[in-house]
């Protein structure tokens, strides 16, 4: 049920947001700072996101095969390989330290 | 609007960019994005939401990483609000990008509510790349329609995958959430601005992590972002940058060259599209 909410919210926020986009008229949130903000905002939230979906086991910080994915992952991108390469560097990567028993 | 001057000075350009060319370039965009929505389909599932669950996040979410933040977040045991917030939080860019997309499009009122589904990254990267206003309205319905279609049709197929193979954690499938997020962020990570906030919020969210509930740590990360606008606009205002309205610091190049439509339209696709697409888009906003 909780699943349930979380989504039906996610649903209605995310849907709002692309709707306000198109109806709004755009000099009143067109601001330097406003777009700045909105440019920034998922700069940090996906950093947290992604250290934290690397490094966290619930409550505790931890190094793990996921930290050598995601390596591989930074490697590919800096060789500037194709999103899907990416991904599947980082999925082979973790499931072979694992099998090796990282 | 400077918008529109951009427009015109690249319909004089190539004001006979063919319709195929347009549809080309935008079922690039969309086969090659939308067959990444496999990964979401084996991460959702492999955070323990059902193939119904997982499903109804790709038709009607449709917005990559605000489905992948919902369920690492769902997985890693963190409430609904905080779990919906984060999602909801990285969504509101895709507002910038409707107010860019309504002066491109000029959409009759009743197609809006249907248009705004589409209204993401990569539709907003292809259509901004666009000379004419038919090329922006072509590449915005080509790219959103196979990119939902497609994005749809592999979130299914991953789902069900994931439940065939079992555990995809020893399949090393839960990495592909991270691997996302990295992806996204590293284009986005241009200026030192950027960088700054990225790390302040890497240490806010692996540092909180211990302390609060399970999904507030990246909420509060989200900080980050108001806080370097603080400090930059203190230092700007300190040393007397000549650049007045365009806002903080000549490093940061033009003003507006960080809005929403280039470092969110780069940063922010879910494909491989992006690199390929950055350019363009980046294009576009140094004409402004």
């Amino acid at each position: 049920m909780n699943t349930w909410i979380a989504i039906g919210l996610t649903v209605l926020g995310c849907y709002a947001v692309k709707f306000a986009g198109l109806l709004v008229p755009a000099h009143t949130v067109e601001r330097p700072y406003v777009r700045r903000l909105a440019a920034l905002l998922p700069v940090a939230l996906l950093a947290a996101l992604t250290a934290q979906q690397t490094f966290a086991d619930g409550h505790t910080l931890v190094l793990d095969a996921r930290a050598a994915g995601l390596g591989a992952a930074a490697v590919a991108l800096v060789l500037r390989a194709p999103f899907l390469v990416v991904v599947g560097a980082a999925v082979v990567v973790t499931a072979g330290v694992r099998a090796i028993g990282g | 609007m400077a918008q529109h001057t951009a427009l015109n000075d690249r319909a004089a350009d190539s004001a006979d960019k063919p319709d195929a060319a347009v549809v080309r370039d935008a079922l690039g965009v969309g086969v090659a994005v939308g067959l990444s929505g496999f990964a979401f389909g084996v991460t959702s599932a492999g955070s323990g939401l059902g193939l119904l669950q997982t499903c109804a996040l790709s038709l009607l979410v449709f917005t990559g990483a605000s489905q992948f933040a919902l369920v690492g977040a769902l997985a890693a045991g963190g409430n609904p609000f905080t779990a919906a917030a984060g999602a909801f939080f990285l969504g509101v860019r895709n507002a910038f990008y409707g107010l860019r997309l309504s002066q491109l499009l000029a959409l009759p009122r009743a197609l809006r509510p249907l248009a705004a589904q589409w209204v993401i990254d990569e539709t907003t990267a292809v259509t901004l790349a666009q000379p004419t206003r038919r090329a922006a309205r072509i590449g915005f319905t080509v790219t959103g329609l196979s990119l939902y279609v497609l994005w749809n049709l592999t979130t299914l197929l991953g789902a069900l995958g994931a439940r065939a193979i079992g555990d995809t954690r020893a399949w090393g499938l839960d990495a592909a959430g991270p691997a996302v997020f990295l992806a996204l962020l590293a284009p986005m990570l241009k200026t030192a601005t950027e960088r700054a906030v990225a790390g302040v919020a890497v240490v806010l969210g692996l540092g909180l992590l211990p302390v609060l509930p399970v999904g507030v740590p990246v909420l509060v990360a989200a900080a980050a972002a108001p806080l370097a606008l603080f400090a930059e606009g203190r230092r700007s205002s300190r040393s007397g940058v000549a650049g007045g309205s365009h806002g903080p610091g000549g490093s940061h190049g033009p003003g507006g060259s960080h809005g929403p439509g280039g470092s969110g339209g780069r940063g922010g696709s879910t494909g491989p599209a992006r690199v390929d697409q950055v350019d363009a888009t980046h294009d576009m906003e140094g004409n402004r």
